[in-house]
């Protein structure tokens, strides 16, 4: 029963990577899980190459959106803009490893979530959350 | 109404003959028996009910007020017979019953239609810390809107209104004042005559959200002296989509509808349109027939299980849950110590897990909890928690089920490695 809480998890809930402000940064965002009210505060240096040099996150959040933001943070130096807007869900999914339910998937995408509107500027117009349910998983129901 | 504990009622039948009434209650969760403690969310549904509903849609559906024919006249009775078991259920005339669609409705209806025409610029009204967002969002809304000002009770750390500083807020002559019977997170079981009383020596009308009272606490509109009240029918073993709104007849006589459309107007022409007297007048469209019809049938069913009954029933099963919730380390428990004034709802953190894991591990369990802010975010910033897990009570749970909570608890520990 322990899959979605396995030492991995565990451990970047415990201690995140890269917790806490950027006291220089080119780009920061604060979205929150209107569900749950979690939040994350994510900043962004970028290099001459307009590529991310240093990451930073900090907010409240269950193990799995506190774990999957640390994991995405490994992972962000020297990419572009670009690049963070073109991550796909499965990206966050692969860095997890583990199978995420419907009603967790926006715990575990609010990082990158967060992420693509610091590279936007913006609120990041996102739907791809899993939200939209499964017929055939409803019918077997 | 808070029991004076002389006597204490008990239920006519016996806790394995009223769950057995919930057919629900008989499924497995993750291969577990399931431990439904998330009743302040939704109430599950006795055979009462799911019958009702069953035998209305085989045998009387029809619209209602419309046709002149033999199932619609059917359906029509069963509707306002509802109507009747709602409002002897809150001592209200059968004109004071308003049938919406849940208790969040009910409270916007109050604000849209009395709020709108009865605030002016510069008007107080008066909203508790402790409120669930339907009854501070339409509050937050009617009053930017009418450039009035909206003010905030506040709560003490054992999680009870403050009432002295409700009183200093009164002294500024606020028009309304919005509370919760019983709280959604802490189940503080508020002294709402107390607190009508000082409202209403202050000129201003009270208004009670009752969502979760409803399923607790034997009520009586003119006793409890509030001028509106909102109940909900899913809380209170019945079906979804339907609740009721009561509002004393001289104040819902005076105010413009709600909703327009069928069914709510008297006479309509190009130049004039006039409205149906109570309660049609704020019942535009087709209603929640089968569900209004469900909701009496609930009612009903708790009527004869006898509230003072139940209420002791989970007055007794929420100090156990304390006292055994206690046990688990690192937890703490928001809201009032068991008493009087403490309803079934207990909700807590554990130090260093996130709500939604502690829900997600005991469901594992089959234990069925809800976890989150429970709209009520000006709370979670009173209390300093982004969110809280919480174990509501019905008259159907049971100590083996508070001791699963425990047992699951203490797993939560585990899997953490605290």
């Amino acid at each position: 029963m322990d899959e979605l809480y396995r030492d991995q998890i565990l451990e970047h809930y415990k201690r995140p990577h890269h917790f806490g402000r950027l006291d220089e940064f080119d780009l920061e965002f604060q979205d929150s899980n209107p569900f749950c009210g979690d939040e994350q505060h994510v900043f962004l240096k970028l290099d001459e190459n307009r590529r991310v040099t240093e990451v930073a996150f900090e907010g409240q959040g269950c193990a799995i959106s506190t774990a999957a933001t640390s994991l995405l943070s490994d992972e962000l130096e020297g990419m572009t803009r670009e690049e963070l807007l073109a991550l796909p869900k499965e990206f966050v999914l692969d860095l997890l490893g583990i199978d995420i339910s419907a009603t967790r998937m926006k715990c575990a995408m609010l990082g990158l979530k967060v992420v693509k509107g610091a590279s936007l500027g913006e609120p990041a117009d996102w739907e791809d959350e899993g939200e939209e349910g499964n017929p055939a998983e409803a019918a077997s129901l | 109404m808070e029991p004076t504990a002389t006597t204490v009622p008990s239920l006519p039948r016996s806790i394995e003959v009223i769950r057995a009434e919930f057919p629900i209650l008989a499924r497995e969760v993750h291969e577990e028996p399931l431990a439904y403690l998330d009743n302040g969310a939704t109430a599950q549904k006795p055979l009462a009910v799911i019958d009702t509903l069953d035998r209305y849609w085989r045998e009387h559906n029809s619209n209602v007020h419309r046709g002149v024919h033999t199932l619609s006249e059917e359906a029509t009775a069963l509707y306002e017979d509802a109507r009747r078991t709602v409002a002897t259920h809150l001592g209200a005339d059968s004109r004071e019953v308003i049938f919406v669609r849940n208790a969040t409705e009910a409270l916007n209806l109050v604000a849209y239609s009395w709020g709108r025409t009865n605030l002016q610029s510069r008007d107080r009204v008066v909203v508790t810390e402790m409120e669930h967002h339907s009854n501070i969002v339409p509050w937050y809304q009617v009053t930017k809107e009418k450039d009035a000002d909206l003010d905030w009770a506040p709560i003490d750390d054992d999680g009870r209104i403050d009432l002295d500083s409700l009183s200093s807020l009164l002294e500024r002559g606020p028009k309304l004042v919005c509370v919760a019977h019983v709280s959604n997170v802490l189940g503080t079981i508020n002294p709402i005559r107390e607190i009508a009383g000082m409202a209403h020596d202050a000129g201003a009308l009270l208004v009670v959200d009752g969502a979760q009272a409803g399923p607790k606490l034997e009520l009586d509109m003119a006793e409890l002296g509030a001028d509106f009240y909102a109940i909900t029918s899913h809380k209170l073993y019945g079906p979804t989509g339907v609740g009721a709104l009561f509002g004393r007849r001289e104040l819902l006589e005076e105010m413009p509808p709600f909703i327009g459309g069928g069914s709510m107007i008297r006479k309509v022409s190009k130049e004039l349109i006039t409205w149906a007297g109570l309660p049609a007048k704020f019942e535009g469209g087709t209603p929640a027939i089968a569900e209004a019809i469900g909701f009496g049938a609930a009612m009903n069913w708790l009527d004869q299980l006898g509230l003072p009954a139940v209420h002791a029933a989970e007055a007794e099963l929420t100090s156990y849950a304390l006292e055994r919730i206690a046990e688990v380390p690192g937890l703490t428990v928001f809201g009032p110590p068991a008493g009087d004034d403490r309803g079934g709802i207990v909700s807590f953190a554990i130090d260093g897990v996130h709500a939604h894991d502690v829900s997600e591990i005991l469901d594992r369990h089959g234990v069925a909890v809800r976890a989150g802010h429970h709209c009520a975010q000006v709370l979670m910033q009173r209390l300093g928690v982004p969110a809280t897990t919480r174990a509501s009570l019905a008259v159907y749970n049971t100590r083996d089920e508070v001791d699963r909570l425990i047992d699951a608890l203490l797993d939560v520990r585990r899997v953490f490695e605290l």
